[in-house]
This record gives structure tokens, sequence and C-alpha cells, in this order.
């Protein structure tokens, strides 16, 4: 095997190596057994003495979700006002201007919540104020929003019948205190020993061997950087996120960046199997999730290695695969890799540019963030499988010959309607968004707007037609990557993906918690020969192909005059 | 006569009745109770519009043959769907029907009441004017024209024109037997009955309105079907509408008819046309099992039954128990046993007490019984006997009752007769003790006799998930012994009334569903408790009324095969449902490049069926997903077979055949299509 795809193998048995751990340890820590951060104890009671918050208070699914949308909506007006008037805050030293209105509402609601879908460039766009106070500050809590949430979630299905899904303030308290903020120090330290830069200091400049002035920007990155990956998050400092040679040194950062991004939504999975006594639900998801993951991944490293056929036409070799667009100390393997990974889970940082990369990895791309519970994000991942899960759970319950059932409780019309209606909204907004930008592109292509719509797309065609795919894809993900031939910065688009952004953040959430709640008010239903074992490799398999059929019907019209059009035509 | 009544699925004038039909539903108003056909019936005005359109001289929209091809195939897609439910309909009132009609032409001795009294003064008048509380007459001879209770006399009927059980049953006035049904004769004697059910309120009217569309209303699993089928018709309703400005930006110019067949294929109209076929059959299976279901809900629940309350005598056990051996004890002549047993059991008119004289093999006749007095059991002395002509004392009864009797008068209780109690006993059989002037002479031994192939049939309910209960009078020693032979779960033993009541109760508060038949009025507040109660149709007005179903043959195992229908309707909704949903995959391949085929001809490569032309594809499409509705009738009507091989297995199994025969079908299907049209076109 070739050192490109050891390096690969490698990091993906290190990541599940690190995530089993962590799961068992979040489990204990959420269930309040004994764990090596107790001496946190005094801090937490500090902090909830001063919110006056009684850690203790039951909370049911209505007021839990209530507690969550509250702070939420603060978070959101303030980031808002903060991002407009930037410049005249301090720590600002290259003297950054304030955002515009739509670019200031598209970022406040990327960074809320979870999708850091950039439309400025970090060098330019914020200050280290913001950067810090707004953008690093939602990096925290929104992945501990996602967390929180699934944890009320496994909550509802961990006793037989409940009304209650835990304290919100508590459980989101403890996930920054317990989970966030001890391993982001950890990942931290270590980006800041491999060079990325952790200073105050404004812009530096050098002479390049060729003599010319480069400007280098530069800040208190490394902290960023690593909540940015540890939270699903994905938000660059720097422009060019994680290809940058300061946010990403070395091949050590790229492991390590890369393994860490996926650590808490594999983790999740194994912690959901100890925290609800399920393991083997838990090991059956984690499998699903894998092959999930492989079947997308693995066509885009071949792809990529195999290097792009309109090249090979001319009759140019390309020993090193697929490179433009990609960083030379990481090759299209790791790249390759890393794309995948990156758009199933919600991050969306890259390491290389989307855009270029080959039709059949630009159709990978799009499907894991499509479908989005292959690990998914922070929390958020496995609370959207769940969606996936009650369609197939109703769906198989007939098959055998029952009225279906989840874990005991009875799935009816209600749980039915909520995950129908989830399901629905994220094929609304990806095909109404992306029809929507084609309608401006085809009819209004010279409205008197900042960018013309007729100026939006760097490539005409097919991959025109994938760039604003992708754009509403990756908001609906609330995943943040973008192909950058998209000129995204103008009330339109700024506009239109900050809704797709946060539709396809909070109602995904909503949903499953509401599911929950509802049906851990019902009565438990004890599990007899007929029931269907939702932990069977069985159920497995119908979930994986519930997921597969519902992408395909949904997206195949636009995937084949996008990324499918532009393969069958390069071949 | 429901016996043998035809079982083939489509008959002469059902059919007739169910084309009416078909065309009498397209009326939007009723149209809009199934919203996935509904869109199909505005796809289908919207194609009208087209043609006319096109007629008027309209050139985009291609060719008006064509079109007009696409709206004749749509319409009959709504007709087709709208027959499946037609066809359903007819086929579940057909058969309710006919088991009301012969009640409704017979005449009735109606007995005219005078003030308060009686008079037997009566007039003959047809059944239909009979109403609620008025009093009938019947005699040898008469077919009872109206459900009600018998208030006078006892008659033995014959059932067999409901039940198709030839053997003539007995009906008695007061008691858990009391009830009769209109339809069925009197063999012999003469009965007063009072009508309990007012004209059209009777179960049978009741269930005609659940199958006739106006008062069906939509089960819970029905409603949260269609939901999940409206969710995926408004999914394919965006896929369709977004792809016109998707092929504007292709400049690829989209006809209004491929939209409309692209929605048409891709929306579940399969599942759709086919739901509420489904449920209407499943009241029909019921019914041709002789069961009557006051609702749908019904149905379904019993597919999910994970308990079922039995009772012993009649279900696993046949009739009564016979006696089968007679152990005298020690220094008594067994002839002179025998003799004493079977004189003490005379005058016992319990089948117990029958067989008895039965195994004596002795000429009752031969017995000397003037002057003696009989002394019948009671539930104070828990024996019965004869005082004869002599002053001999002879008595028969429960072990413990003769031997107080018999240590109270100073005799010592035989070792081996005490001995042999407690084997007959763990034997799960019931011993008599026989005694004469309150000297023990020995035991009579009692057997149940356990119903042939009843182990396979409680074997096949584990196998489901459903637990089998026992409900016997019995001590719970016998009870036990013909629980493990007879292979049910659990037992209730010695039970009185109010223990099923709090069985079922427990066996609720721990989520399960229960089900229990009974018949007499003492089972009504347990039938009414049960999640599926079943009442038999012998059984008394108060019971069938607590119940949720009424079944006509009386026959307790009946539940086995209600279980059946239930998990047989739930699994042909969830079979049919991935099968339409399967279809899309080949309906895609064919459609979408066909769409492009102009603009974007690197988009044959989809074209895998190698379909000839755009028209072609689009048309060999929307004909399949027509057709496949009248194909899938007969399994909708009939169900999908159930196998009690576990979840997991029967999962897998269905997968492959309606998941994975579902992507495959219409690859074929479509294929042929265009090869045929290829002919013509």
């Amino acid at each position: 095997m070739s050192t490109e795809l050891t390096g690969i193998v490698v990091t993906f048995l290190l990541t599940i190596l690190l995530a089993y751990p962590l799961g068992r340890y979040i489990a204990r820590m959420y269930a309040g057994e004994k764990t090596l951060l107790d001496f946190l104890n005094p801090a937490e009671r500090f902090i909830y003495r001063i919110c006056r918050i009684d850690p203790n208070q039951p909370m049911n699914w209505k007021e839990f979700l209530k507690a969550m949308l509250t702070i939420n909506l603060l978070w959101l007006v303030y980031a808002f006002f903060i991002f407009l008037y930037q410049s005249h805050l301090p720590l600002n030293p290259d003297g950054n201007p304030d955002m515009t209105p739509d670019l200031s509402f598209n970022t406040a609601i990327s960074f809320l919540v979870n999708c850091n879908l950039q439309d400025y460039s970090g060098e330019t766009g914020v200050t280290y104020l913001t950067q810090l106070f707004v953008i690093t500050f939602l990096q925290f809590v929104s992945a501990a929003t996602g967390i929180a949430c699934l944890v009320g979630f496994l909550n509802g299905l961990r006793a037989k019948t409940t009304d209650n899904l835990g304290n919100f303030w508590s459980i989101f308290t403890k996930t920054i205190t317990r989970i966030l903020l001890p391993l982001c120090v950890v990942i931290a330290v270590l980006l800041a020993f491999n060079g990325t830069p952790a200073s105050f200091a404004a812009k530096d400049k050098i002479i390049t061997l060729q003599g010319d002035t480069v400007q280098v920007s530069r800040g208190p990155a490394a902290g960023m950087i690593a909540i940015k990956h540890l939270g699903t998050n994905g938000g660059g400092w720097f422009g060019a996120n994680s290809a940058h040679p300061l946010e990403n040194p070395n091949y050590f950062t790229n492991m390590l960046e890369i393994i860490v991004q996926v650590l808490i939504p594999m983790g999740m999975i194994f912690a959901m199997g100890f925290y609800i006594k399920r393991k083997k639900f838990a090991r059956t998801i984690f499998w699903v999730m894998t092959v999930g993951f492989l079947c997308l991944a693995i066509p885009t490293i071949i792809t990529e290695i195999h290097g792009n056929p309109e090249i090979a036409h001319m009759g140019v070799a390309q020993p090193t695969g697929a490179m433009e667009g990609k960083e030379v100390r990481f090759g299209p393997a790791a790249s390759g890799y890393w794309s995948i990974l990156t758009t199933v889970i919600s991050t969306g940082s890259v390491n290389a540019m989307h855009d270029s990369f080959m039709p059949i990895s630009g159709l990978m791309q799009l499907l894991g963030m499509l479908v989005n519970a292959f690990y998914g994000g922070c929390g958020v991942g496995i609370l959207n499988y769940f969606i996936y899960i009650i369609i197939a759970v109703f769906i198989s319950g007939l098959m055998v010959g029952r009225t279906p059932e989840f874990m005991g409780h009875k799935v009816e019309a209600r749980e039915v309607k909520i995950a129908a209606l989830v399901t629905l909204l994220s094929a609304f907004i990806i095909k109404g968004g992306t029809a929507l930008a084609a309608y401006y592109f085809v009819y209004h292509g010279n409205a008197d707007w900042a960018v013309k719509p007729n100026a939006w797309l760097n490539n005409p065609g097919y991959h025109g037609f994938s760039e604003m795919l992708y754009q509403y894809t990756s908001s609906n993900a609330n995943n943040g990557s973008g192909y950058e031939g998209l000129a995204d910065n103008n009330p339109f688009w700024n506009i239109t993906a900050g809704f797709a952004m946060i539709l396809g953040r909070y109602l995904p959430i909503i949903g499953p918690v509401a599911i929950v709640g509802l049906m851990a008010k019902k009565k438990y239903v004890p599990e007899s020969a007929g029931t269907l074992r939702v932990d069977s490799l069985t159920f497995g398999t119908m979930t994986f192909a519930v997921i597969i059929i519902i992408t395909a019907l949904s997206y195949f019209p636009p995937l084949v005059l996008g990324p499918i059009a532009e393969y069958l035509g390069m071949h | 006569m429901t016996n043998k009544s035809s079982n083939k699925l489509f008959e002469g004038p059902l059919i007739s009745e169910a084309l009416r039909q078909s065309f009498v539903k397209l009326n939007p108003r009723i149209m809009l109770r199934n919203p996935v056909m509904f869109t199909v019936e505005i796809g289908t005005v919207i194609m009208l519009a087209v043609c006319i359109w096109i007629y008027a001289g309209e050139k985009s929209q291609g060719g008006l043959g064509y079109n007009l091809a696409i709206f004749v195939i749509l319409l009959f897609t709504v007709l087709f769907a709208n027959f499946a439910e037609a066809i359903a309909e007819a086929r579940g009132k057909a058969q309710a029907n006919s088991l009301r009609k012969t009640r409704e032409e017979t005449p009735a001795k109606w007995v005219q009441p005078v003030g308060d009294i009686f008079t037997d003064e009566v007039k003959i008048i047809p059944s239909s004017r009979l109403k609620k509380d008025d009093v009938f007459l019947c005699e040898t001879g008469d077919i009872i024209p109206m459900d009600g209770e018998i208030i006078e006399g006892i008659a033995t009927i014959d059932e067999s024109a409901i039940t198709g059980e030839s053997a003539p049953v007995i009906r008695e006035a007061g008691g858990d037997k009391s009830s009769v049904t209109g339809g069925t004769k009197v063999l012999s004697d003469r009965i007063k009955v009072r009508v309990t059910t007012a004209p059209g309120e009777s179960f049978l009217d009741k269930m005609i309105a659940l199958v006739e569309g106006a008062s069906r209303q939509k089960t819970p699993n029905e409603i949260a079907l269609t939901i999940l089928l409206a969710s995926f018709t408004l999914i394919f309703l965006i896929v369709c509408v977004t792809l016109k400005p998707f092929s504007d930006y292709a400049n690829t110019p989209i006809t209004i008819a491929a939209l409309v067949s692209l929605y048409v294929c891709l929306i579940p109209t399969t599942i759709g046309g086919l739901l509420s076929s489904i449920g209407i059959a499943g009241m029909d299976r019921a019914l041709r099992a002789n069961v009557i279901t006051k609702s749908g809900k019904a149905v379904e629940t019993a597919g999910d039954l994970d308990t079922l309350l039995l009772d012993k005598t009649g279900t696993i056990t046949i009739g009564n128990r016979k006696a089968t051996n007679f152990y005298p004890a020690n220094g008594i002549d067994p002839k002179f046993f025998t003799e004493t047993a079977v004189l003490s059991s005379l005058a016992d008119e319990t089948p117990e007490g029958k067989s008895i004289v039965e195994l004596g093999k002795l000429n009752p006749a031969s017995f000397n019984l003037d002057h003696s007095t009989f002394i019948p059991f009671t539930a104070e002395t828990r024996s019965s006997g004869v005082n004869l002509s002599d002053g001999a004392k002879v008595r028969k009864g429960a072990f413990d009752a003769i031997r107080n009797q018999v240590v109270k008068a100073g005799y010592p209780f035989p070792k081996e007769t005490e001995e042999r109690v407690r084997m007959i006993s763990s034997n799960g059989g019931t011993p008599l003790v026989v005694s004469r002037n309150s000297q023990a002479l020995g035991v009579i031994e009692l057997q149940d006799i356990i119903k042939p192939g009843i182990q396979e049939r409680f074997e096949r309910l584990r196998r489901m998930g459903v637990k089998t209960v026992m409900v016997t009078g019995d001590n719970p020693l016998t009870a036990k012994f013909i629980a493990e032979k007879a292979g049910v779960d659990d037992f209730i033993a010695e039970a009185k009334p109010e223990d099923k009541m709090n069985y079922i109760r427990k066996e609720q508060q721990g989520g399960k569903l229960v089900a229990m038949m009974g018949d007499g009025t003492n089972d009504a507040p347990a039938l009414a408790q049960a999640d599926v109660g079943v009442a038999m149709n012998s059984g008394t007005q108060a019971a069938k009324e607590a119940g949720n179903m009424v079944d006509l043959d009386n026959d307790p195992t009946k539940l086995i095969e209600i279980v059946e229908i239930g998990k047989q309707l739930l699994m042909t909704r969830g079979t049919l449902t991935t099968f339409s949903i399967a279809n899309d995959v080949a309906k895609y391949f064919a459609i979408v490049p066909a769409l492009f085929i102009v603009s974007i001809p690197s988009l044959q490569a989809l074209n895998i069926m190698h379909l000839k032309s755009a028209e072609s594809a689009i048309l060999s499409a929307v004909i399949f997903n027509a057709i496949i509705i009248p194909l899938l009738i007969p399994l909708a009507l009939k169900g999908v077979a159930y196998r009690p091989i576990g979840a997991s297995a029967l999962l897998r199994r269905n997968l492959l055949i309606y998941g994975l025969g579902g992507i495959i079908a219409p690859f074929i299907g479509i294929k042929l299509i265009d090869l045929l049209l290829g002919l013509f076109m």
C-alpha cells in the first residue's frame, strides 16, 4: 500500500481508537458517575449560582427546547450587532471594516448554527475581537447546543416512561466544561507547537525568494482552530481554511485536525450505547454510518488519485493524481479523505478546494451533506439519523405485521408527521433554493444587484449548477464548506443561505427531540418475539436502504444536471 | 352459507358494481380523502387542458396523440385506484348482505302485547317490521327472524346458516346461552324471543357501514401511513416543480406532459391507490372467517396482540372432562364400585356425570330407583348423589368434601385412595371420590382431552410473539398439568370472572395488548377491558356489546386467525409501500434521460434500459405505473402471507421480495412495454 493510503488508514483507525474511550467517558460524565474531571464541580456550581440555575430542575421536551431556542436567539442578536460595528471595537490591529448588514446576518447565523459558511475572508473581514468573542465563542456554544440536545434526546430514550429530558442549562454547561474546553486546550497546544499562530500581533511582512513583499495575517488562531474542528464547526481563521499553511502547517496537524473533527460525532455514538445501555444498537449504527462513509470516501480517493481525465486527454502524465486546488504537503488521497469526512460530519473545513475536485468527488461530497447523518455533526448527526430511523421503523414495522414501535414506544401519526416534515424540509430548502438561484440566473441575469446574477458563477454549465446546488446543500446541512467559484458575498446569497442555515439547523433538532419527548410519555411496550429489533443487522441494513432511497429519490434530478452530467461529459 | 360463498376475487355482479363506483368516485370531494390519488386527478385535468391547448394550435408541447395518450393513461390510473377501493367495498358489502338477507324476508310470529300482559295472540308480520323489545315466537321448523334473547323456553337450533357447523346447538332462557341469531332455524321445541337490536343497528349493519365509504374512518395506522405518503408526494412535487428552473438553466425545454408524467410516476400511486382497499379487505377477510368486527382499528390491533386469554374448556380441551378410570379402594369389589359410581351419577345431568355412566357400561334401567331421592350438587356440600330406598347414602364429590364426611363419621380414609387422588391430580385429571354410607369406596378419574393440533397452534403463536394464557376453574395442579401438555405459556387456575379482569389489567399496565374471548354476561367487563374482545355469537347480548368483535362460529381458537388477519393487514400496507417507493428507481432511469436527450446527449448513458425514444420512455413508465395497480389488487385483497419466522427474518424476506423485487420489476416491465410500444410507434 502506498504511503498516502497508509496515512489515511492509520488516521481512520486512530480516530476509532480515540473515539471509543471518549464515548465511554462522555456517557459516565452525563450519567453523573465519577470521572477524572470531577474537580471542576465547584467551577460549575459557581456558574449555576451566578446564572441562578437550578441544575436539577427537570425539563419536559417543550421546556428543554424553549431554553435552547431562547439562549440561541440571544446569541444571534449579540453576534449580529458586534459584526455590524466591529471596526469601532478594540482588538482590530489590521483595521478591518464593519460588516454589511446582510453579511453580518449571514455570518452571525452561520456561526450560531454550527454551519460556518464564510462569505467573508478571515484576514480582512473580521477583527481579533470578533474572531475570539463572537466566532470562537459561538463555535463553543453551538457545538455544546447540539450535544446538549442529543443528551436530552437520549434522556428520553433512557427511561422507560418519562417526562423529563434533563436540565438543558446543566447539560449545556457540563458539555463545555467537561468535554469541549479540556480537549480544546490539548489540541490548541499541539497546534501552536506545530506553528499555528497564537499571538495578538498584527499582520507580518515577509519578502519571498522572488523578492515580492507579502502581508501575512496572524492572530490568536490556535484555540479557534481547535474548537473549529472539535466542535464540527469548520469556519477557518484564514480565508483558505485548513489549506492555509498557518492553519494546518504539516501532515501531523492535518492528521490531528481530521481526527479531532470526527472525534465527538463518533464518540457520541459509543456514548449513546453506554448511556442508554444499548451497546448493540450503538454498534449497529456505528457500522451503518461507517459503511456509508466508506461508500463515499473510497470512490473519492480513487478518483482523486487517478487524476483529471481532461488533462490525461492532453497527454499530460499525472503521477501525483489530480492536484488542482490541493496542497502538495497533503496530496490527493489525504485531501480526498478529508473532503468526505468534513462533508459527512458537519465541519466543512477544507484542506483543498472542493471546487477543483473531480465531478465524482463533488457528487460524493454533496451526498455526504445531503444525507448529513454518516456520523454527522456534534450531537445533531445522531438526531438526523434518528429521522431516518423513524421512517425505517415505520415501514419495516408494518412489514413484520405490527404497528411500528421504537424502543418500546409506539410510533404513530404525530411522530411520523414530524419526521416527514423534517425530511420534506431539507428537500424544500435545497431544491427550492437552487431553483430560485437558477431562475434568477436565467431570467434576471442583469438584475441591478451588487453582483449581477449572471456573474455569480465562475464556471458556466454543469459545474456552475453544482456550485449553486452545493451552496444550499452546505447551508442546509450546516456544513459550511463551499465551492469557491460562487460569488456568494451579496445580498441574495447572504440572505437566502442565512434562512437555509437557520431552518436546516433548528427544525432537525426540534423534530427528533419532540418525537422522543412525545414517545417517552407513552406507555412502554415490552419486546416480544414479534417485535422488530432495531439493533439487528437487518434493521441496520433497512435504515441504510431508507437513507439511500430517500436521498437518491429526492435529489436525483439536480445531481444528474450537476456532477453526473459533468462526469458523463468528461468520459 | 358463508363457507360456501365463493372465494373467487372477482365475480360478475361485483365487477359491474365496482366499475360504476370507479367513475362515481372521480368526484373530487370523494377523491380528497386520498391525497395521493387526488393529485393524480389534478394531473389528469391538467393534461386534458394541455390537449385542448394543443388542439387550439399550441406547438411547443408535442403531438396531440402523445398528450392524449398520457391523459388517457392518467385517467386510467385514477380509475384503477378507484376500482381497487370499489371492488373491496363491493366484496365486503356482498358478504355482509348475504348474511343479512336471510333475516329480512322471514315471516315473524309477533306476539301482540295487550297492556302489560303478553297474550299468546300471534300475528305474522315480515321481520323487517320487528322493533327493538318486540317479542316473537318460534316453533319447530321456523327461521328465527331477528337477533334476540330467549325469554322463555328452550330449543335446539340449527346455526349452520351462519356458522357452517351442522351439529345443532341448544339455546335456553336465562344464563349465558340465551342469545339467538336471525337466520338460524329452530329444530325442536318452542321459544319466545325478545328482539335486542333495533333494525339497522345490528352488528352486521354496523359492519356494512364500516365497509361503505361514508362512515369508514381511517385507523390510526392508516392515518400515519397517509401522512408519510403525503410527504413523499410533496417531496416529488418539489422535485418536479424545481425541475423547471433547472431545465431552464440547462437550456432544455420540458413539456408539461413530461413533468406531469414524471410526477405521477414518482409519487406512491401504487400504495396510494390500494391503501383503502387493503383496510376494507382486512375487515372482509375477518368476515370471511365468520368474525364480525365493529371497527377497522380492532383488526389492526389484533396484529399487535401480546397476550391471548383462552378458556380451557372448548378451546384447549374437547368439550368437558370425561371419566377415564375407576380406582376402587383396597378390599372393595371393582364391580361393586363401578355400580356405586354409576348409581351416584344416574341423576347427574352434567357432562361429567354422563361420562361416568357411559364408562360404567351398565344398563341404567337395571337399577331399581323407586323411592330413591337424588341429592343435587351444591356449592356447600360440593358433592351429589342419591339416597336409596334401602337407606343407603351414595355420594360422589371432591376429595376433601368426601373426606370430611368420612372422617366426621369416624371412618378412616383409605391410604391408597388418597395416594391415587394425588396421582390423578398431578396428572392433570380430576378425582371424584365415591362414598357409601360415609365410607370411601374409591375414586373415579376424570381427564381432559386436549384438542389435537392445539400444541402446534400455540407454538405458532409463540413464534409470532404472542403469549397464551389458559383460564380455568380447575385447581392449580390440574391447570398446570394441562397448561404444560397443551403448551400454553401461563394459566389462571380456579379463575373467577374478576381474575380475568385483573390479569388483563396487569398485562396492560406492562404495556401489553391483550385479547380475550368470552360469552357470559360476567365476561362483559373483561371483554370491554381487553384490547381485542371477541364475543361469541351464542353469548349474551351484554357480552356482544362489550367486545369489539363477534365470532359467529363460537370457536375460541378463532383468535389465532384474527391475529393473523391483523398482521396480514399491516404487512400488506408495509410491503406495498416499499414496493411503490422502490419502483421509483427504474422510473427515474426511464424518464430523466428522456427529458434531457436533446440538450445533454451524454446523459444517454443513464438510459440503461435502452428505451426507444423519449416519448416511448415516458409512455412506458406511465403505463407501467397505471397497470401495476390492477395487477396488485389481488394481493391487496388477499393480503401478504404471514409467516411466524421472527421479526428480523420476516423483514429480510419482505425486503427481498418487495424491496429488491420492487427495484427490479419495473426495469423489466418498462422495457417490455417499450418493446410493445415500438411495434406501434
